[in-house]
């Protein structure tokens, strides 16, 4: 046995993410492998002689086996190197790095707004819940998550940066920026992401309390003559936590892998457009870089809403 | 001013802490193919109640004792609606109330205590948070005064470390315990009245006994007033000053608490008072053993603390042996590892002169057909979306495969041996009464053609007078089928009326067995005398006694 229940949850949770992510790697390295046509082919284009082709494997490495390329690229990734770009011949990392700050800087502008927000709302929509307060938030978060997001940028972008000319329409952010510009530049983006994902969390978390508001122990908060708001806060809201994180948890990853589509709409140098450009030419090792570390936030961030709900039951937290 | 500390209100001190005047109770109800309609659950019931005194509130399910009771505080349970009458509190008529009015009132003026205290608390937070939290919210005390009161209330109701146990999350305390501190924290602010609503329904005699008997004290000590609602009878005859019976949300009876218990005027609460006692001569073959358990040690999953240690004991063919304990005993463990649920760690089952396999996977058809199980809770029990005749009618095609006007005829046979007409086969569960779902249970039992059915609590969730009928229901069908019966009971008043032999279960042990006269009659061993006077009898003052005489503790402490 040994050391606290919930240390050793928490262990076997960490233990396991870390195995998800070799899974992960296994399988990225793996799809990547069955595309028809190879690298090589795909570098020298269809007129290229079957010499020229070996020559470019063996420069490669395209003739090792397949497990051990997966072990030099698994090697690589974990001290750092993921590999050269085949399209520019750029280090990999290197080039991603400062585009996956610009991410998760976009992410956690939106997050910090999103995420409060939702929060808010479903408390104040189970609070008046079937109400007319209620129906005007939920009906205004579902209509703005069932527009297409390419549409609600477009819309945004239409409305602030062309009509009124408050904000620019194309988010460009480079090294060395000051922090009040760059927050301006992504104001667009990330009030598209906010709307996107705020109506799941909002729901959820409505219908978290509304469940929680099920129980027995929020009539005797009732009968102590408490307000439906403090009975919200005190007695619903402890209780709903693990549901109410592992949504956003999902909607925070979303934020960071999902951006694709917001990316190339508002040209943000960012992970997504990195991608997408490095798709379209075929180029492998970017795919698969980037596909790890998008694993590896999905995996990462759940494994933050596993941790918390731990923490969150105090059946976990203190034993009989 | 010698009255200003005591009464909160400016007004009255003179009239009755509650007045509750031509009380009426509504609620909309949805029942299935049918428009909702509204429905009258209270009507036209009055009471007043002094400061310092009890009132009992004694009826079974449905009679309205809780709706009645929460309307003290202006609280209606999913939909419930006041819609005639007054209810006066301290002299004002509090339906008049606005929700902060309301606010102000709960929690501070009357207080309720709920039949599960389980349930109740808030899990998520220590007890103590909870136990002072209305008393906070009203401004009533400081934090350190309301902790301190609280602590001083522990004591009182008897619980353990009385100085840390609010330090607690409620899943780390019994539900005996539980139920302790929740009658404190109605304690805590300091109310004129309590509700208690059914403290110690959930409880196992031998903690509700300690319960019934810290309740009685903490009323006596505070001078709280108190409407006291239960279903049994000899439990309010505990506590209250005064009793009234109700029956369909009308009052029968109400009267000083010696004259219901005595000198009953109306019929309804004449059977209540009477219910108890059924006369069961005593059976003894002393035939065969048509089911034996050797030894037998169980645990659940990998752990190591075994749930029944070396029990061993028989059934004889058209006799009943009945299993009882308190909850954590291992009744019903014993019942899952007869019924092959659970393999057992040691020991074996013999039924009919052949040893069963231990686990389920290993036994025949006939082995699982002549033995047969009717469990507590029937409405979960079946299956909501058959009618009664598919249940009953499923053993008869499972087993015998007998199908189409045959088996219409059986299931016919079986509802009138259940006595139940024919009218109830295209029935759903739902639409069924406690009972009647607990005889379509048995009458799914004995479809199987059975030699032996295992009763796990089979009445416990049901009224008195229901569960009596059920008893008799058994008794009869033993006597024309000459079955078995295997009675797992936490009550007392249900093994006498009912077994022939008796094992008495504690801790996983088996501590007293053999025929029902010989369990029954001293000298006892010290848990056996602690159950059997741990029930509670219909006469005043039978509390203080039992108390008196114990010699051990309940294992709920």
């Amino acid at each position: 046995m040994g050391g606290h229940p919930v240390i050793r949850l928490i262990a076997q949770r960490i233990a396991l993410g870390i195995l998800l992510l070799f899974a992960a790697s296994l399988l990225i390295f793996l799809g990547t492998e069955i595309l028809p046509g190879d690298v090589a082919s795909s570098i020298l284009g269809q007129a290229a002689t079957p010499q020229a082709l070996e020559n470019l494997r063996n420069e490669l490495g395209l003739n090792e086996p397949a497990y051990i390329r997966y072990f030099q690229w698994l090697g690589g990734v974990l001290t750092g190197d993921l590999g050269t770009a085949l399209s520019n011949r750029m280090d990999i990392a290197t080039s991603l790095w400062p585009r996956l700050k610009n991410t998760l800087f976009l992410a956690t502008c939106a997050a910090i707004v999103a995420v409060p927000l939702a929060i808010i709302l479903g408390l104040v929509a189970a609070r008046y819940k079937n109400g007319l307060v209620d129906r005007t938030i939920s009906g205004l978060a579902l209509s703005a998550t069932s527009l297409p997001e390419f549409f609600i940028g477009y819309v945004l972008m239409y409305f602030f940066a062309v009509y009124l000319g408050w904000l620019p329409s194309v988010s460009t952010v480079h090294e060395g920026m000051a922090f009040g510009d760059r927050l301006r530049a992504i104001a667009l983006p990330a009030t598209a992401l906010t709307l996107v994902v705020l109506a799941h969390m909002m729901r959820m978390t409505r219908a978290a309390i509304l469940n929680v508001m099920q129980s027995a122990y929020i009539e005797t908060a009732e009968l102590k003559g408490l307000s439906g708001s403090e009975i919200i806060r005190r007695h619903a809201l402890p209780n709903a936590i693990a549901p109410i994180v592992n949504v956003v948890v999902l909607n925070l990853a979303y934020l960071v892998v999902g951006v694709v589509v917001i990316e190339v709409i508002f040209v943000y140098p960012g992970m997504g457009q990195y991608l997408v450009d490095h798709v379209a030419r075929r180029d492998v090792p970017v795919v698969q870089a980037v596909g790890l570390i998008f694993a590896a936030v999905y995996i990462g961030l759940n494994l933050i809403a596993d941790v918390i709900s731990i923490l969150a039951n105090p059946r976990l937290r203190h034993r009989r | 001013m010698p009255d200003a500390t005591q009464t909160r209100d400016s007004a009255s001190s003179t009239g009755p802490l509650l007045d509750i005047r031509n009380l009426r109770i509504e609620a909309t109800v949805y029942p299935p193919d049918e428009p909702p309609h509204d429905i009258t659950i209270v009507e036209d019931v009055s009471l007043q109640l002094e400061k310092g005194k009890v009132l009992g509130l004694i009826g079974e399910s449905g009679a309205g004792k809780s709706t009645i009771g929460l309307s003290a505080m202006a609280y209606g349970r999913g939909g419930v609606r006041i819609t005639g009458g007054e209810v006066l509190v301290n002299g004002r008529d509090i339906r008049q109330l606005n929700p902060r009015g309301l606010r102000h009132l709960r929690g501070r003026e009357v207080c309720y205590v709920a039949q599960s205290a389980a349930a109740a608390f808030n899990p998520a937070h220590r007890l103590m948070d909870q136990v002072v939290e209305a008393t906070l919210k009203h401004g009533l005390a400081s934090r350190a005064e309301a902790e301190e009161r609280a602590r001083e209330l522990f004591g009182k109701l008897g619980l353990p470390d009385p100085d840390n146990i609010g330090q607690r999350y409620p899943h780390q305390v019994s539900g005996g315990q539980l139920q302790r501190v929740m009658t404190a924290m109605a304690l805590c602010s300091e109310p004129d009245l309590i509700v208690f609503d059914e403290p110690t329904t959930a409880l196992d005699v031998t903690t509700q006994i300690d319960v019934l008997a810290a309740i009685k004290d903490a009323i006596r000590d505070t001078g709280v007033g108190a409407l006291y609602i239960t279903h049994d009878l000899a439990v309010v005859a505990q506590v209250s000053d005064e009793i009234m019976v109700l029956r369909h949300g009308k009052l029968v009876e109400q009267g000083e608490t010696r004259q219901i218990i005595e000198q009953p005027q109306e019929e309804y609460t004449r059977q209540l008072v009477s219910v108890r006692k059924i006369d069961h001569e005593e059976k003894s073959s002393g035939g065969k053993a048509i089911l034996a358990a050797k030894s037998i040690t169980a645990a659940y999953g990998s752990s190591t603390s075994d749930v029944l240690k070396e029990v061993s004991l028989e059934v004889r063919p058209g006799e009943t042996l009945a299993v009882v304990g308190e909850s954590g005993s291992g009744k019903s463990t014993l019942a899952r590892v007869i019924t092959g649920l659970l393999p057992p760690r040691r020991g074996s089952i013999e039924f009919d002169g052949r040893k069963l396999s231990k686990g389920l996977e290993g036994r025949s058809r006939d082995d699982l057909r002549e033995l047969q199980m009717i469990y507590q809770m029937a409405d979960v029990a079946m299956n909501p979306r058959h009618t009664v005749a598919t249940i009953i009618g499923r053993p008869l095609e499972f087993y015998f495969g007998i199908r189409g006007r045959e088996r219409d005829e059986r299931v016919a046979e079986l509802l009138d041996k259940i006595e139940m007409g024919e009218g109830f086969a295209d029935r759903y569960p739902a639409e069924l009464s406690g009972g009647q779902k607990q005889r379509v249970c048995i009458a799914r039992a004995l479809a199987a053609d059975p030699k032996v059915i295992i009763c796990d609590e089979v009445t416990s969730a049901l009224d008195p007078l229901v569960a009596h009928g059920i008893l008799d229901l058994l008794l009869q069908l033993q006597e024309e089928k000459q079955v078995s019966y295997l009675f797992i009971t936490h009550d007392l008043a249900t093994v006498k009326a009912i077994a022939d032999s008796i094992a008495v279960m504690y801790q996983g042990r088996l501590v007293r067995y053999g025929p029902k006269s010989e369990v029954l009659s001293p000298p006892f061993d010290d848990y056996t005398q602690l159950l059997l006077s741990s029930v509670p009898e219909m006469e005043v003052g039978w509390l203080e006694k039992a108390i008196s005489s114990r010699r051990m503790e309940s294992a709920g402490n």
